[in-house]
């Protein structure tokens, strides 16, 4: 238990938070703790976490990445054309296709990153008016509302029938799953992994110990990007229809999520863990706010506290208050 | 250990850059375990040459190079690496947000291809150097959460990971107590004993002196010499360096007959220093002294009301002090420059006169509250001409000013709050022998001029040549007070350094 607070005291301080507010949840509203809510809650948030990992990876490599969402509604367009133009395609060749333009896309920030040496803030900016703008010049705004069918077409991977009514877990939580443990594989048991850490934590001591930088910025970007690939051929799925300006604006929340989970902006630190905690804790404060019948005005004030709030205690250590005290401290 | 072929045996080794002779016909020769120390002054190619050994640089034709006896013909920054040379830079390049043990086995985590990592192999390795400093740490730990002379331990650790016999370390000492001082060096002698070799690289020779076998000495790209470090003192190694017989001439007159400035009266904190009482009177230069970590810093602290003492009592001009922030402390009169400060504390691209007005600018606001630029001008030009700084124009960068110019602009920032006592913490860190000189002559002619002066330095020699009277400080008390006339330098140094 020491050593959890001690590896991770932003998450631990963050599931704390988390136990209680579903505790309050649970007294207050006898809708929250049912099976239909919480999976709903899941599905619901699967394309946000998608987008969180990916993200995660380049806030660990020092990175920040403003032009994910934007990316993502790139990819859904350009794939969804394709395959609607190839006939249909299927889920193989859809997931094929979003991946490869999403690391596309994402190397494009890491070689103008790399290339030009310009921070990414300042470039992920760029891309992401750059991307917005291509996006709304070629579709001339306008969605796809007849995607193929075998997209459209929920898939129930598991249903099960309550009092209450249906609880049902899709196909974008197993994907979203897929994607957590793949990071998480990623960061924590590669060798690449610890070399992203280690560049987000020291660029120049990372450069002198033989670290290849530009694979670095490649690797953290190509990821995010296809992280952001992923997520948009789910939210097409999800919403069955592309709508080109649907997903700008979101990339902010994740930022917050994921802070929240304890990534640090300046680099080398956040984990999986902190990911799901973050948006979680995000999801689950909006969810009891709704069903508590707060007005939907409130929930973007509500949230800001919290991650202000969090953010501000983030130097409290609980490892330090819960280690048994030492006489004298040398 | 001398039927062992050398680790390192260099000769004739010159590196030209751009016309400018950075290295001519220079020989350095470290035996295997030996702790060695190179000494020489910025610029006189101390970095060079290490580079050159670390095959960043490649030396002029015609030089001969060998490590542990084998002769090389060119060396790369790979072949150093493989035959067990490795560099300890100042700022360690470390990952702070990674565990000890992921610091000290980093090299198992290098290489472009993807690989699972081993965290089991990995903590055994970092446990093995560890077990090899003989020292303990814990391996979980966060680097950021360690003291800085644990990461100094780490860095040490990391280079015996990757199998160093040879280990240069550039200023290890800059940043340590004295605690942590003796512990680094009781890890170099651990080093040494195994027959791994250690090069210091250092500005403070007292500490170096005290453990190395032997030091060369480079000046202007040449070397002076190979001197065993036995007999050795500070002066003398200071005036290899700078090629110059210092001006060792005592400088202290009586001061007893002046009014006092400041008084202080039993003054106690905490742990940090206990019962200090002296004395600083006008026009005075009071020297204070001692190793680091004997509540120098903290004691000058208090003065400049940054804490506040637990005991005793503050009096300036007579009247009782109570201070509860700098900003007090400014308003009665004290200055505190602190370390580098004289080296690093201007705003380079930004012009002489924004930069001495930068702690005044309240005092430089016309009527209407925004900045006159009338006033500016006045106040600049008064302290240009007090100081004498050579300046073209107020306006002009103040990296168009030679070093001790801006040194001088340093002082004009401090001095236009008008104190009446000036605290120069350890004025001299970082600074060239030579330039050094110069920030001396300034504290003088202050001195000269009335102001009260308390020069911090933890090098005796500094505080016996410029200061009137000097304070021993150690473990947080004042034990001892010298007069420079009628005490000679080396039994300072002796009861000091003991």
């Amino acid at each position: 238990m020491r050593d959890f607070l001690r590896a991770y005291p932003a998450e631990a301080k963050l599931l704390a938070v988390l136990v209680l507010i579903v505790g309050f949840l649970s007294v207050a509203s006898p809708q929250f703790l049912t099976l239909g809510n919480l999976t709903s809650l899941l599905n619901n948030n699967a394309v946000n976490l998608i987008w969180a990992v990916g993200l995660l990876v380049v806030l660990i490599a020092g990175g920040i990445d403003i032009s994910f969402a934007v990316a993502a509604s790139v990819v859904q367009f350009v794939a969804v054309s394709v395959l609607i133009g190839m006939g249909g395609g299927n889920w193989a060749l859809g997931f094929a296709l979003v991946i490869v333009l999403g690391i596309g896309l994402g190397l494009v920030n890491a070689a103008l990153i790399h290339g030009f040496r310009i921070i990414s803030i300042v470039v992920t900016i760029s891309t992401f008016n750059a991307f917005f703008g291509l996006l709304m010049f070629f579709t001339g705004g306008r969605s796809i509302y007849s995607l193929p069918d075998w997209l459209s077409q929920p898939i129930y991977l598991w249903e099960y029938q309550t009092e209450t009514g249906w609880a049902d877990i899709r196909l974008p939580v197993a994907v979203m799953v897929a994607c957590l443990i793949a990071t998480w594989a990623l960061i924590r048991h590669t060798t690449t992994g610890r070399q992203l850490y280690a560049f987000g934590d020291n660029p120049e001591g990372a450069r002198r110990a033989g670290i290849n930088i530009w694979l670095m910025q490649a690797i953290a970007f190509g990821w995010c990007g296809m992280m952001a690939g992923i997520a948009g051929l789910m939210q097409a799925h999800i919403t069955r229809e592309v709508v080109p300006n649907a997903l700008i604006g979101r990339e902010l929340d994740v930022l917050a999520a994921v802070v929240l989970g304890g990534a640090r902006l300046g680099g080398g630190r956040g984990s999986v863990l902190g990911c799901v905690l973050g948006v979680m804790l995000v999801a689950v404060a909006q969810n009891g706010l709704n069903l508590l019948g707060v007005s939907p005005y409130a929930f973007k004030m509500v949230v800001g506290i919290i991650i202000l709030a969090a953010i501000s205690t983030s130097n409290i250590d609980l490892a330090a208050i819960l280690a048994p005290k030492r006489r004298d401290r040398e | 250990m001398t039927d062992l072929p050398p680790a390192i045996c260099f000769a004739k080794v010159s590196k030209v850059f751009g016309g400018v002779k950075a290295l001519q016909d220079v020989a350095f020769e470290v035996g295997q375990g030996e702790v060695h120390c190179l000494a020489g002054e910025n610029g006189c190619g101390k970095s060079t040459l290490i580079k050159i050994i670390t095959g960043v640089y490649q030396p002029e034709a015609g030089a001969e190079m060998a490590l542990f006896g084998e002769e090389l013909a060119a060396i790369t920054p790979n072949l150093a690496r493989q035959r067990g040379i490795a560099v300890i830079w100042q700022d360690l390049a470390l990952f702070p947000e990674m565990t000890v043990a992921e610091n000290i086995a980093f090299e198992s985590l290098l290489g472009n291809r993807p690989r699972r990592v081993d965290h089991r192999a990995l903590r055994a390795a970092a446990e093995a150097a560890l077990a090899r400093l003989e020292v303990s740490l814990d391996l979980d730990a966060r680097l950021g959460t360690l003291p800085i002379a644990a990461r100094q331990v780490v860095a040490i650790a990391r280079a015996l990971v990757s199998d160093a016999r040879l280990i240069f370390m550039d200023e290890p000492t800059a940043s340590l107590t004295q605690a942590e001082t003796d512990a680094l060096l009781a890890v170099v002698r651990t080093l040494s004993a195994r027959g791994v070799a250690v090069v210091f690289v250092s500005h403070r020779l007292a500490e170096v002196l005290e453990i190395s076998s032997r030091v060369t000495v480079l000046r202007d790209g040449r070397l002076v010499g190979v001197y065993p470090t036995e007999g050795m003192t500070q002066a003398r190694l200071t005036e290899l360096m700078t090629g110059k017989t210092l001006d060792h001439q005592v400088r202290a007159r009586d001061t007893s007959g002046d009014p006092p400035v400041l008084e202080v009266e039993g003054l106690s904190r905490g742990n940090e220093f206990r019962d200090v009482t002296f004395t600083l009177r006008r026009g005075e230069v009071l020297g204070l002294t001692g190793l680091i970590g004997a509540g120098r810093t903290e004691l000058s602290h208090v003065l400049f009301g940054m804490n506040r003492a637990d005991a005793g009592m503050i009096r300036l001009e007579g009247r009782v002090l109570r201070m509860r922030s700098n900003r007090d402390a400014v308003a009665a009169g004290i200055a505190y420059v602190s370390e580098d400060r004289l080296a690093l504390g201007l705003i380079q691209p930004q012009s002489i006169s924004d930069n001495a007005v930068l702690a005044v600018l309240r005092r430089i606001t016309g009527a209407s509250g925004l900045l006159s630029p009338k006033r500016q001008e006045d106040l600049v030009a008064h302290w240009v001409r007090e100081l004498a700084v050579k300046i073209g124009k107020p306006g002009d960068a103040v990296s168009t000013l030679s070093g001790g110019n801006q040194q001088r602009v340093v002082l004009a920032k401090w001095l236009a709050t008008e104190p009446k006592v000036l605290i120069l913490d350890c004025p001299t860190v970082g600074v060239d022998v030579g330039a050094r000189a110069g920030i001396f002559r300034i504290v003088r002619e202050l001195a000269a001029k009335g102001l009260a002066i308390l020069l911090i330095s933890d090098e005796v020699s500094e505080v016996h040549v410029n200061a009137d009277r000097v304070l021993h400080m150690a473990g947080g008390r004042i034990v001892g007070e010298y007069d420079p006339r009628s005490t000679p330098l080396q039994d300072m140094e002796a009861a000091v350094y003991a």
